[in-house]
């Protein structure tokens, strides 16, 4: 039956001699329509629905459209560009860098986080009061790490006089040049950097292990299973979901680090720790080349929607679902 | 083996406190900071305690640039803050209503929507977000950095979505029996159980705003407006030599507000995050 047939009976009233029908006062009518579902969805979606439109769906669009074109801050005139702004990136040795420099942060930050958040998060589901004490601890590093104040003292610690070298010299009776020389070095500060703000990912993963029935160890432990077989063959698949939703957040977040690289670095030396997003940000607003900026943003975008279908196509393979036990 | 408990246990709380310390040693070496001379930070001294102790880096630090104190810059960083958070709150909420209890035509459409949104790195529509908001003269103004808050941040709505899974059905349907509509359904009764996650949304939205540095470097050039994390970074900017102990006598008063609500609000933290329905 379609809506408006619905609707017609809806708004009927019938007789009690069963043929005689008339339409419904006006009021009933309106209040039937605030609180049909539809509706009532609609009414709170209404947000949603807009800012997608103006926040997302319309900056992609002429972001899009501007990438054919050779847009640059404060032109008058814009011209049709074709494919030349893709050709130029293909070309250019900055972006390839960019891109490569880029994933080697990913690849080696996103994992080792993730590692150490579900490590320190198992270690702290004991039941015991100082648990949520510790949970905070680890958290501050997450808390503070993404403002400007804690990436000027990371610059700090691991400047060539810095606390890191103090330690290292007395170690090792050498000194490490972090951000100097080549430059390949630089990128290790801000891994560390991402890697020290386990924390939110922690408080995930404590939150996942806390629904993991305590029978299903009982159980285990009734068969003899030992720590390692419980941890291996019970916390992780149960948390496969979890550390899958984890893994696809960190990831993206860590394609677009910005203010690390902006403030410790600079991109900087010979762009050994130029970040894809900090490029697109120079591009833009240092030389105004807007049309380059948006199809490097579209580049990205590209690769990283490839990325996320790769991660959730393999998942099928790891992530555990309790539809298939 | 309750001795042997008891070693095991000891050994567990050092070892966790221990490592903990490491984690937030960074932190603390910021705030021994604020009272050493540039000389004392320079040096790279792994002491906390400063060998003298500097008051001045403050009263220096809070006199700020070319006239415009730490005053202004805070008082810009609450504005920002408290206007983008009570956004987020009031508009995810609405969202993750909607999206996991009324059934409504296109909400699937929605939901895929928004689950594209949230993963949608924000670095990749910046560019264009910038000259839209070029082209409504309103760059400059605090306009771009809080009005997209008010419609709703998929992060948020996804938490809040997994959270009301765990707010029985059953309430529904006695509220509707009780003859009470969909919408106060959802004020008086699914908003104050949200409670938990509504507090995680505040702690975590309020510490990304406030040490949002991106944002306000795009669309904010004037001095007077800019927000502390944006004014913190012109210590290192000077052209004159750093001043680090102002430096860090001004980062370490940054953080305080952050840590504040996460001190106030962090026996929710754990409880506010729902993952029942991240499971397959």
């Amino acid at each position: 039956m379609t809506d408006a047939k619905k609707n017609s009976k809806v708004n009927k009233l019938k007789y009690p001699d069963g043929k005689t029908t008339v339409k419904r006062p006006f009021g009933e009518r309106l209040r039937r329509f605030i609180n049909n579902d539809n509706t009532v969805g609609y009414v709170f979606a209404m947000p949603f629905i807009l800012g997608f439109l103006g926040f997302s769906l319309i900056p992609m669009i002429t972001s899009l459209v501007y990438s054919f074109t050779d847009m640059t801050f404060g032109a008058k005139e814009i011209h049709f560009a074709g494919l030349r702004n893709f050709i130029a990136l293909s070309r250019d040795d900055i972006f390839a860098k960019s891109v490569w420099v880029t994933f080697k942060y990913v690849i080696l930050s996103v994992p080792l986080k993730l590692t150490f958040a579900l490590l320190v998060a198992f270690l702290l589901t004991r039941k015991s009061r100082m648990v949520t004490l510790y949970r905070s601890l680890y958290y501050i590093p997450s808390l503070v790490g993404g403002s400007v104040a804690v990436a000027l003292v990371w610059k700090q610690i691991f400047a060539r006089k810095g606390l890191f070298n103090t330690v290292w010299m007395d170690l090792f009776d050498k000194t490490v040049n972090w951000f100097g020389g080549n430059g390949k070095l630089a990128i290790f500060p801000l891994i560390l950097m991402s890697v020290w703000q386990f924390g939110s990912s922690m408080i995930i993963f404590a939150a996942g292990l806390k629904e993991i029935p305590e029978s299903y160890y009982e159980a285990a432990m009734i068969d003899g299973a030992n720590g390692f077989q419980r941890f291996f063959k019970i916390t992780l698949p149960c948390l496969s979901p979890i550390i899958l939703y984890n893994l696809i957040m960190q990831t993206i977040s860590a394609f677009m680090v910005f203010t690390q690289a902006q403030i410790i670095t600079q991109g900087g030396p010979q762009n050994e720790t130029m970040m894809y997003a900090l490029y697109v940000y120079n591009t833009a607003i240092k030389y105004s080349k807007m049309a380059y900026a948006c199809a490097m943003s579209w580049v990205m975008l590209v690769i990283m929607v490839i990325i996320t279908l790769i991660i959730f196509k393999t998942s099928k393979k790891w992530v555990f679902s309790e539809a298939d036990s | 083996m309750r001795t042997k408990n008891i070693i095991y246990k000891i050994i567990y709380h050092v070892f966790v406190l221990a490592f903990g310390f490491c984690m937030v040693y960074p932190v603390l070496w910021m705030i021994s900071g604020a009272f050493k001379d540039n000389q004392q930070i320079l040096n790279g001294g792994l002491s906390l305690i400063p060998s003298t102790v500097i008051k001045t880096n403050f009263t220096t630090g809070w006199k700020g640039f070319g006239g415009i104190t730490f005053t202004t810059f805070f008082k810009n960083s609450a504005i920002l803050t408290t206007i983008a958070t009570a956004g987020t709150l009031i508009s995810s909420a609405f969202v993750s209503y909607a999206l996991s209890r009324i059934q409504f035509k296109g909400r699937g459409f929605w939901f895929s929507c928004m689950l594209a949104t949230m993963m949608l790195p924000g670095q990749v529509i910046m560019i264009p977000s910038f000259l839209i908001w070029h082209k409504l003269k309103l760059v400059g103004t605090y306009v771009p950095l809080v009005l997209p808050y008010f419609f709703g941040q998929a992060f948020f709505i996804y938490q809040m979505m997994q959270f009301m899974k765990g707010i029985p059905r059953e309430l529904d349907e006695a509220a509707k029996i009780d003859g009470c509509s969909k919408y106060r359904l959802f004020f008086k009764i699914i908003l104050p159980l949200l409670k938990p996650s509504i507090i995680t949304t505040i702690i975590i939205q309020f510490y990304w705003k406030w040490d949002d540095y991106m944002g306000p470097l795009l669309y904010l050039s004037s001095p007077k407006t800019m927000p502390v994390s944006l004014a913190i970074k012109q210590f290192a900017d000077a052209t004159s030599t750093t001043d680090y102990g102002a430096m860090f006598a001004m980062s370490s008063l940054s953080l305080i507000p952050v840590f504040l609500i996460f001190l106030f609000f962090n026996r929710y933290l754990v409880q506010g995050i729902g993952t029942s329905g991240l499971k397959g």
